[in-house]
């Protein structure tokens, strides 16, 4: 029973994230009033990437390939400690909370060391506001988690996302209004997307996340457009299950649930992106600030 | 017998630097003899350590001392053994890579005078570790920071060095000021000079001697704003005796602190409020210092107070368990806090060991001068980057195994209780959160602008990797950071044995039963393997098709030049702005004017804030009013000693008076 809950985690955790970015893309493009890529184009644009060749620039070392592949690994191994709605995460243990950002956080370190390899001052533009914006997003994130921790005494994120999630609601709804808002915040941030960055934006001067990989190409640029799925992915399955605290008793109906809820998050990025305007840079980090004093009252009205 | 053992080894520590005396400046022997006692006195002191942790009996041998009140009473227990073990360890790590960073030929001036006081910097720790007598405890602390003085102005012929050693010294004589009167108020009180227990004591008096401990050994722990000393002492020392500096003697602040409360009884919640909140500001403020430094020693400094920050949090969750008698949470925050004792004292060894190869290589300690080492120096630069990825506590390494168990203790600690017991713990929680995230901003800059990217200047032109003795210790010392990570079961029962000996009665839980040490390998173990298939994976399909290689993409402009790259302050620049109000960067400009405008300089610096703007200033004003009694100072000795005699009579008739 558990080998197959487990394998089923790892399938929706392997297959599923290329398509959430589909839905972005399609979300925005319905907006725009044109039909947009096929969902599925972000598989396409993976496999095309992975039989690429390569071009390396002569000023990179080792630190450049091993960006992409520790960053992919780490949050390879976050996906594991992520429950999946109402399914507990294949490894659970009190403190994989902790573990689960500070994966994040080895990913990052790689993948802004990968980019300061090349010399590009670009790239190191990118990577400044990269270790700024997400250095600000870790209060956020960790006063969210130890409300969480609060409510469900534990330390792990099986638990504080587990049955007793409806619970909290009822009791506590309106702190866990502001622990969603504040994860949201810090989902946008984490992953790149607007107000915070434009993925699509084609301007150096202007980008974070895609700055940093400018120098990236082939299969290397492949396992970071999966990495980067993978990781909304896992943020995204934090958010949805705390929007959706239900079991419905059958296991296939709750994943159904789950791809269900997880799929909408990604419409709602969509239609973030189509509505806003990005914010200005210097004005990034008031948003990440009011995103922790937010996840602060949901302390305080925490009982 | 064990007891012994240790003395030996302190004994052989402090006579390593002796034998180099009596052999001629143009010898090498003196310097090996030197390294080579002080790995024998390692050796014997591991075996001691060994013995404590394995049998949990503490080594104890008690002498007579002749002066009053003193004893020369030693104490190995867990908690002492604890500390002992960086000490010795890193210290003969360091003893050997100073064969080559230091050596005797190419520093005849003053290589002899270091190894002395290398030595006796070791065997200083080691006798306030061991010391279970106040009189003990405060010669060994005297001789340790004496002898630190003096390596710390072992190239006094600097400007900087000088005015660094005597920042330092006139800091630890206000240091050791307080310690004088915390064990006087703890005579006063128990009438004894031993370091027992003290059961029946005044809260009053407790609290008492808890702050005047919090201040002359935070002021040697370099806890914010106490920590003005540290920056520039750790900057100026030769690199072997930074690690030294870093990774141990400021941990001795710690040990007293650590050894203060587990003898006083049971503390007040507000102790560890206080502790918890010191712990926040040297965290969150040391890293915000740090990303402003340009200076690659200075930075790594200002990293020590951060992480003596971390260990504080640590610490004053230990101290909130004990007050509201939750023993998990006293194990949880004290392992944690000591825990990162020891994994501070390998990383930061090794990143200013590798830090000194750098500038052995370079000649500079500026990053924006150095860039481009992974491919000059690629063992040193691996290196760095180990310590970096511990030092920022990410996993698989050893930060992150202390940095959990802190976490672990603030999540169980804000977990019960009232919402307004909780806020202070989750507080520090996203305290330490932020630490990480600016620690990781700061150390991905120094990676990316002194050691990847183009070369920024001709020094790093002729930088190649140093030899074994310099590779070879930073090589341990990254081993043990790797081996700490993936199996933190390996100290869990070193940590039992002194988190015990701060416990009341001695009765704790094992640590192995509150936190998922065994888990950790296993996520670890899964880790290095999708790491390495992914890696794998990278490789085959690069290799499958085809390879160019080519500039960096330069946008189209054709002549991108090294001075062209993100530089460590730019890479800062945003930070900075952001902690302006704290950090008071001093930017130096000149204006840009005309279309052809002349060629132009720009320039900026992050000055330590409460040394120029509050001690300085305040010290200036104060030493205007107090120069009126300059005269009581002409500098002659035999009047010194005849305000010595003065003193020791009037305290003696008083004595008389107060007690007849």
């Amino acid at each position: 029973m558990k080998l197959v809950e487990t394998a089923t985690h790892v399938i929706v955790a392997v297959v599923l994230p290329p398509l959430l970015l589909g839905i972005i893309v399609k979300v925005k493009a319905r907006f725009a009033g044109r039909v947009g890529a096929p969902l599925l184009q972000t598989y396409r644009d993976v496999w095309k990437l992975l039989q690429k060749g390569s071009v390396f620039s002569t000023t990179t070392t080792w630190v450049f390939k091993a960006g992409p592949v520790v960053s992919l690994a780490a949050v390879m191994v976050a996906a594991l400690v992520m429950p999946l709605g109402s399914h507990p995460a294949p490894i659970s243990f009190a403190g994989d909370a902790v573990l689960f950002a500070y994966l994040l956080a080895l990913g990052r370190f790689f993948t802004i060391a990968a980019a300061l390899d090349t010399g590009s001052s670009f790239e190191g533009m990118g990577a400044a506001r990269e270790a700024t914006f997400s250095a600000l997003a870790e209060p956020a994130l960790f006063l969210g988690l130890m409300m969480l921790a609060r409510k469900s005494g534990s330390a792990s994120l099986t638990a504080m996302l587990g049955p007793g999630l409806a619970d909290a609601w009822v009791n506590n709804g309106g702190a866990l209004v502001l622990v969603v808002v504040s994860f949201f915040v810090v989902l946008l941030a984490e992953n790149s997307r607007l107000p915070f960055d434009d993925p699509n934006t084609h301007l150096e001067l202007t980008m974070i996340h895609e700055v940093m990989v400018l120098d990236h190409g082939g299969p290397a640029f492949g396992m970071i457009l999966y990495g980067a799925a993978l990781k909304l992915f896992i943020l995204g399955a934090l958010v949805a299950r705390l929007l959706t605290p239900v079991s419905t008793g059958n296991e296939w109906l709750d994943w159904i649930v789950f791809v269900v809820a997880i799929s909408a998050l990604a419409a709602l990025v969509g239609v973030v992106e189509s509505i806003m305007a990005r914010l200005r840079l210097l004005h990034i980090p008031r948003l990440l600030v009011a995103a922790s004093i937010i996840s602060v009252f949901a302390i305080i009205l925490t009982r | 017998m064990i007891a012994w053992l240790v003395v030996a080894a302190v004994a052989i520590a402090a006579a390593s630097g002796v034998p180099g005396l009596f052999l001629p400046r143009s010898s090498s022997v003196g310097e090996r003899v030197a390294a080579g006692m002080l790995a024998i006195a390692a050796a014997l002191a591991f075996i001691a350590i060994g013995h404590v942790v394995w049998t949990g009996l503490p080594a104890e041998l008690s002498l007579a001392w002749a002066v009053p009140g003193a004893a020369f009473a030693i104490r190995l227990d867990g908690l002492a053994a604890f500390f002992l073990a960086p000490i010795l360890g890193i210290s003969a790590l360091g003893a050997i890579y100073g064969l080559e960073y230091w050596p005797q030929a190419r520093h005849p001036e003053n290589a002899r005078q270091l190894r002395l006081v290398y030595g006796l910097i070791v065997a200083g720790l080691a006798t306030t570790t061991l010391a279970a007598n106040a009189l003990l405890f405060l010669a060994g602390w005297e001789v340790m920071t004496l002898a630190a003085f003096i390596a710390i102005g072992t190239e006094d012929h600097l400007p900087g060095t000088r005015a660094a050693s005597y920042l330092y010294l006139v800091s630890t004589r206000a240091g050791t000021l307080c310690l004088f009167a915390m064990f006087a108020l703890i005579y006063a009180t128990t009438g004894s000079l031993a370091l027992a227990p003290m059961d029946a004591i005044a809260p009053a008096r407790a609290s008492g001697i808890f702050i005047l401990a919090l201040l002359g050994f935070g002021l040697k722990a370099g806890v914010i704003p106490l920590h003005i000393w540290l920056p520039s002492a750790h900057a100026a020392a030769p690199s072997h005796v930074s690690a030294l500096m870093s990774g141990v003697l400021i941990k001795i602040g710690i040990y007293g602190l650590v050894r203060t409360i587990s003898l006083l009884p049971d503390p007040p919640a507000w102790w560890a409020v206080l502790l918890i909140a010191l712990g926040m500001s040297s965290g969150a403020l040391g890293v915000a210092f740090a990303i402003g430094q340009h200076d690659l020693k200075r930075l790594l400094a200002y990293h020590s107070i951060e992480n003596i920050g971390i260990i504080l949090l640590g610490i004053g969750v230990a101290v909130l368990g004990r007050s509201a008698h939750r023993p998990e949470l006293m194990v949880l925050g004290l392992a944690g806090g000591l825990l990162h004792v020891w994994n501070h004292s390998l990383f930061k060894g090794l990143l200013f060991l590798s830090a000194g190869a750098v500038i052995h290589a370079c000649g500079t300690r500026e990053i924006d001068q150095l860039g481009g080492l992974f491919s000059k120096m690629p063992r040193t630069s691996a290196l760095f980057l180990i310590g970096a990825v511990a030092i920022c506590g990410l996993p698989p390494l050893n930060g992150f195994i202390s940095e959990l168990l802190v976490y672990l203790g603030l999540f169980s600690a804000a977990g019960s209780g009232d919402a307004s017991a909780s806020l202070a713990p989750s507080l520090a929680a996203a305290a330490l959160a932020l630490i990480g995230g600016l620690a990781l901003a700061c150390f991905v800059k120094v990676l990316g602008a002194a050691f990847l990217g183009h070369p920024r200047s001709e020094k790093v032109a002729g930088a190649h990797d140093g030899g074994g003795l310099l590779i070879v210790p930073m090589g341990i010392l990254a081993v043990c950071c790797g081996v700490i990570g993936l199996f933190p079961s390996s100290v869990g029962r070193f940590l039992d044995r002194a988190v015990a000996s701060f416990a009341p009665g001695g009765h704790s839980p094992k640590i192995a039963s509150l936190a998922p040490l065994d888990n950790l390998t296993i996520v670890f173990a899964l880790l290095l393997a999708c790491s390495g298939a992914a890696g794998f994976a990278l490789l085959f399909r690069i290799r499958r098709g085809v390879t160019a290689s080519g500039p960096t993409w330069d946008c189209g402009y054709a002549a991108p030049a090294a001075r062209m790259q993100y530089s460590s302050s730019s890479f800062a620049e945003m930070l900075v702005g952001l902690l302006h109000w704290v950090l008071r960067a001093k930017v130096h400009r000149e204006r840009v004017t005309g279309f052809f405008p002349r060629s132009t300089r720009f320039e900026s610096h992050v000055d330590d804030t409460v040394l120029d703007g509050l001690v300085r200033p305040s010290l200036t004003v104060a030493g205007d009013w107090l120069g009126r009694l300059r005269w009581l100072q002409p500098g002659s000795l035999h009047l010194y000693l005849l305000y010595v005699v003065l003193a020791l009579v009037f305290g003696l008739v008083w004595a008389r008076g107060v007690h007849p």
